[in-house]
């Protein structure tokens, strides 16, 4: 049951991405390109994606478990920490300059060509190579 | 007249917000791209790796059998090696790091009002929007 219901919220998820425009890269770049041509789509896009979130989580927060009786996930410790900090404006320089990010690298792999296939490749591979990667402050210092 | 693009964009949007929340209410999981990919290769998420590979199926699956019955969407994606591999180290480390991308970070945690998911997408944000400046308007690389 946990598996067809990833299997379909992953599928859900693809055609959202693939409906909303935000597996063409031309769309996500405009967006980020506000010295340029700006294309507010991915602003509708994360709106849109929020609102049913915003109620799911309204709901969730009164339960202790999920429907199949997994933990409801606890929210994190509001931590703000280099690795969030430098993470992030790691990601947001491999989005701008590829225009994908993780999802999107995945919904267009069966059809974007070899490109798509060689950002996923270089994606897993620094996803793989992370936690050996040394950094010189510790996890949790701010 | 509000853009075609607009309203595909909070339609499609809709659908990854409901993904998100079936995922949340039913498996008790938090649907973060970078996440359940990076759990998967890198060994982490060894309890439920079928959850997460039914998942990427779906992710993965769903747009190619859109792009089998409709055409497969312009991606736009650059046919720049060198761009795609440093794009896609920086996504894989970068969402690694952070523990986090635009669907776990923005979609899942702004709508819980995570302080780490707010922080994380404003940080992306940033610095996509600035490489974006530099890479496009200063450098002329994308």
């Amino acid at each position: 049951m946990r598996v067809l219901i990833a299997l379909l919220a992953g599928s859900l998820f693809g055609m959202g991405l693939t409906v909303s425009g935000m597996t063409d890269t031309a769309k996500v770049q405009g967006w980020l390109d506000i010295f340029g041509a700006w294309d507010p789509t991915l602003a509708f896009v994360l709106g849109g994606a929020i609102l049913p979130m915003l109620a799911a989580w309204a709901f969730a927060n009164r339960r202790a478990t999920a429907l199949l009786g997994t933990p409801i996930p606890a929210p994190s410790e509001p931590v703000i920490d280099r690795r969030l900090v430098i993470g992030s404006a790691l990601f947001g320089t491999g989005w701008a300059l590829a225009g994908l990010c993780p999802g999107p690298a995945m919904a267009v792999l069966g059809h974007g060509g070899w490109p798509a296939l060689a950002f996923f490749g270089a994606m897993v591979a620094g996803m793989i190579a992370q936690p050996h990667i040394p950094i010189r402050v510790p996890a949790n210092a701010a | 007249m509000i853009p075609i693009d607009w309203i595909f964009g909070l339609i499609g949007g809709l659908m990854i917000g409901v993904a998100a929340a079936v995922f949340l209410l039913v498996n008790g999981r938090i649907m973060g791209a970078s996440g359940l990919l990076g759990g998967l290769v890198d060994g982490s998420g060894r309890g439920n790796m079928a959850e997460r590979l039914a998942f990427i199926g779906g992710l993965v699956g769903m747009p190619l059998l859109l792009a089998f019955l409709n055409g497969a969407p312009a991606t736009n994606l650059t046919t720049s090696l060198p761009i795609l591999v440093i794009a896609g180290l920086c996504v894989g480390i970068g969402t690694r790091m952070a523990n986090g991308c635009t669907s776990g970070h923005g979609v899942c945690g702004i709508s819980r009002f995570s302080v780490r998911g707010i922080v994380a997408t404003l940080c992306y944000l940033v610095a996509g929007a600035l490489v974006m400046f530099v890479a496009r308007h200063v450098l002329g690389v994308i």
